[in-house]
């Protein structure tokens, strides 16, 4: 179907309205604060020369997001820095640019300077990110019946999800399994609330150890998210690959292979 | 009934007919790439001891005809065809003399004093070069006084190419250090780089679990670098030697699943060197970079398929590299550029050996899409990749093969003996170490880059995965 030269028009002119006033309304309304004082000329782009008639580097805004994090996250440092020839954050991030971010794995609690050097003065700010010690173990288990009996559901119920060779997309077999393995899923943690499932991959042992090991994990996050997709909450279930490194049996035949080539669900812990 | 014994009889004629054929196309290809004609002669007599030191000359001087042959650098004359008087030293060389003809007429006599040049290099040994000496007790200790003579010189002052003495411990260990010392010297003068030194990283399972052991590049003194009691693997080594990076199932703190991570040691102290893993399900395939200041590895962050991402050598400034909807693992990076990276990939289908720029950029498929490929190790001027591929053979039966990367051409250097994976090179670029099955178990071979003087190093469990690894200095 082809659109008019007229609806066409029509449309451009609606959009344009639209931007326009969405642009003026809230100004309208209520102004917003007003901006820190910027120095007039440029604000120190890459190759740039500093407006010389304001001199003094000022750093406007050097903040970190979030500035709490567990090991192994990143925290995001974001900054402007006005009339600086020179900018540089320590910690071994080097020279910067007026305006930028960077995310950093901190491996324990620091603190990042920026040190802003223009043709007559300079500024330096610091922000510290937080790196929490890993959360205090859980509190004894007080009802490892329910626990125990997750388990035993778990492993009489739940039907391993096989597929074809180097392949983690599903085969009507395996929507079948994971359909009746997200009803069993639910059950048990519906009875459960501290339960938690572990999906495996794992692959016949003929591809290479390195190959099967992104092949595992794919079969086992491809099963998470069919199952989630069906109901079963995301946070219950987390996904291991084991490659080939745990088969099933070891006969080097096709019956064999496909007993391999599965997703797999144990209790978690 | 007679017409159809023949019948049978000629279809086991084709048959073998066809072996035949079959034999003698695998002879065809093998002879071609180790034809071994420009290679220097070398005589290497069996060198002798004296008192107690004759007891270690069997492993002596099995140790210094292996070092030679395996290094691909010389053609090693057989020694049958050698004279009976070998030399010990420089002084047992006997020139010939010159006398009058017996006869009135007769050409003039050369009359033979002892041992001489000629002996060696004319026919049937014909060689360019001798290797002799000799070994004695001092102090308690293994001396060995080795010589190389150029034999085609006219004396023995211009013959002499090499000559030096040698101390070892007098026993097995003392001998092998000795002879391996003066093989590295011989073959210094042929450009060979020495492998002494070196070391073979691998995954063995003697011990019931994965764990990355060490060995020498013969194969001897081997012993466990790890014990993490879990499934350790992929073991990638820095290039001065000095880094070990391999993947191993770990608890995260506060985590009670063991995933998947990547995991760094030294090799001087054997400690373990922090690394931050992402918090992904999957961290592997670790790979340093020439300077050994990243690792590139491949992760599932953000449970997409495994890509290549690559970060500090304690997992600071993490960066993807690859963006594509297909697993991507093994990455390797260019040791000589060091910003080119080959890997494997899925993007076109099955596992295919790709490159990229180490930003990301300038993908290329490598390989040209059928089979399956893997292992992926560039050589170490930079110029070629050796890799494991299934071309010709069903799923899992590997064969390893060379390209170079500029103008594609490839080599086959295995030819179905079972399954031959993970092959990477030796520093002196002459010598591939590999894994096969063609025992019935995996074990760990070395080899020529032109396929030829496969030797076995392992015998104990499963062996898989080697990296060969520089000398520290």
């Amino acid at each position: 179907m082809r659109m008019s030269a007229r609806t066409l028009s029509t449309a451009v002119f609606g959009v344009a309205l639209l931007m326009f006033s969405t642009a003026c309304g809230p100004k309208k309304i209520k102004d917003p604060a007003p901006p820190p004082v910027q120095p007039t000329g440029n604000t120190g782009r890459i190759g740039e020369p500093t407006a010389p008639t304001t001199p003094g580097a000022r750093i406007t805004t050097f903040t970190a997001e979030p500035r709490t994090i567990e090991r192994g996250q990143s925290a995001t440092l974001r900054w402007a820095i006005a009339n600086a020839t020179d900018m540089t954050i320590d910690q071994n991030l080097g020279a910067v640019t007026a305006t930028g971010s960077r995310q950093v794995f901190p491996s324990q609690t620091t603190t990042y300077t920026l040190t802003a050097v223009g043709p007559t003065g300079q500024d330096a700010r610091s922000v510290t990110v937080e790196v929490a010690t890993g959360p205090p173990p859980p509190p004894p288990d007080g009802n490892r019946g329910a626990r125990l009996n997750g388990t035993e559901v778990l492993t009489r119920e739940a039907q391993d999800v096989y597929f074809d060779y180097d392949k983690a997309e599903f085969r009507d077999d395996a929507r079948q399994a994971l359909a009746h393995n997200a009803e069993v899923l639910k059950r048990i943690f519906a009875a459960d609330p501290r339960f938690n499932v572990v999906i495996e991959g794992h692959c016949d042992e003929r591809g290479s150890a390195e190959y099967n090991l992104g092949l595992g994990d794919r079969r086992a996050s491809a099963a998470k998210e069919y199952l989630v997709q069906l109901g079963v909450p995301a946070d219950r279930l987390t996904t291991i690959s084991y490659g080939k490194e745990r088969p099933q049996c070891t006969d080097a035949d096709e019956a064999c292979y496909q007993k391999n080539r599965r997703a797999h669900l144990g209790p978690g812990r | 009934m007679k017409t159809k014994l023949i019948a049978f009889i000629s279809c086991i004629g084709a048959f073998a007919v066809g072996a035949l054929l079959l034999g003698q196309q695998q002879t065809d290809i093998s002879s071609t790439i180790s034809k071994k004609g420009g290679l220097p002669a070398i005589a290497v007599p069996d060198f002798r001891g004296a008192g107690e030191a004759q007891a270690l000359m069997n492993g002596f001087n099995a140790t210094v005809w292996d070092e030679l042959q395996n290094s691909g650098r010389l053609k090693m004359v057989a020694k049958t065809f050698y004279p009976l008087d070998v030399p010990q030293q420089p002084a047992d060389f006997k020139p010939p003399t010159v006398a009058p003809p017996l006869k009135r007429g007769d050409p003039q006599r050369t009359v033979r004093n002892g041992p001489w040049l000629t002996d060696w290099a004319g026919p049937p040994v014909s060689s360019n070069y001798l290797a002799f000496g000799y070994t004695a007790v001092q102090d308690g200790r293994l001396v060995l006084a080795g010589w190389l003579f150029n034999v085609a010189q006219p004396d023995v002052t211009s013959a002499q190419v090499l000559g030096r003495r040698y101390f070892g411990s007098l026993d097995a260990d003392g001998a092998k250090k000795v002879a391996r010392e003066f093989a590295a010297d011989i073959l210094q003068q042929f450009g060979g780089i020495s492998l002494s030194g070196t070391k073979i990283y691998f995954v063995s399972d003697r011990t019931g679990t994965k764990e990355i052991w060490s060995m020498d590049y013969d194969g001897s003194n081997q012993k466990a670098f790890t014990n993490y009691k879990s499934t350790t693997s992929m073991p990638a080594v820095s290039a001065d030697g000095k880094m070990l990076a391999f993947s191993t199932y770990l608890k995260r703190p506060g985590e009670n699943l063991a995933l998947p991570q990547v995991v760094v040691h030294s090799t001087e102290t054997g400690r373990r060197i922090q690394f931050y893993n992402p918090v992904a399900p999957t961290n592997a395939t670790p790979e340093f970079t020439p300077d050994g200041k990243h690792i590139l590895f491949a992760s599932s962050l953000g449970e997409i398929p495994m890509q290549i991402f690559m970060a500090d050598t304690n997992g600071g400034n993490l960066q993807r590299i690859s963006h594509v909807n297909a697993i991507e693992v093994s990455p390797k990076v260019n040791p000589k550029s060091g910003n080119e990276i080959v890997f494997i990939s899925s993007a076109a289908g099955t596992e295919q050996l790709w490159r990229m720029n180490i930003n990301g950029v300038d993908r290329e498929r490598l390989t040209p899409g059928d089979g399956y490929v893997a292992n992926p190790a560039w050589s170490p001027d930079g110029t070629k990749v050796a890799f494991c591929w299934t071309r010709g053979f069903a799923p899992g039966n590997y064969n390893i093969f060379i390209m170079d990367v500029v103008s594609k051409e490839l080599v086959q250097l295995t030819h179905g003996a079972g399954r031959n994976e993970n092959p990477t090179w030796a520093p002196d670029g002459v010598h591939l170490v590999f894994c096969s099955r063609r025992s019935g178990t995996d074990q760990i071979y070395t080899m020529l880059t032109d396929g030829s003087n496969v030797q076995r190093l392992t015998t104990t469990g499963n062996n898989t995965q080697p990296v060969w690894a520089k000398a520290i200095n």
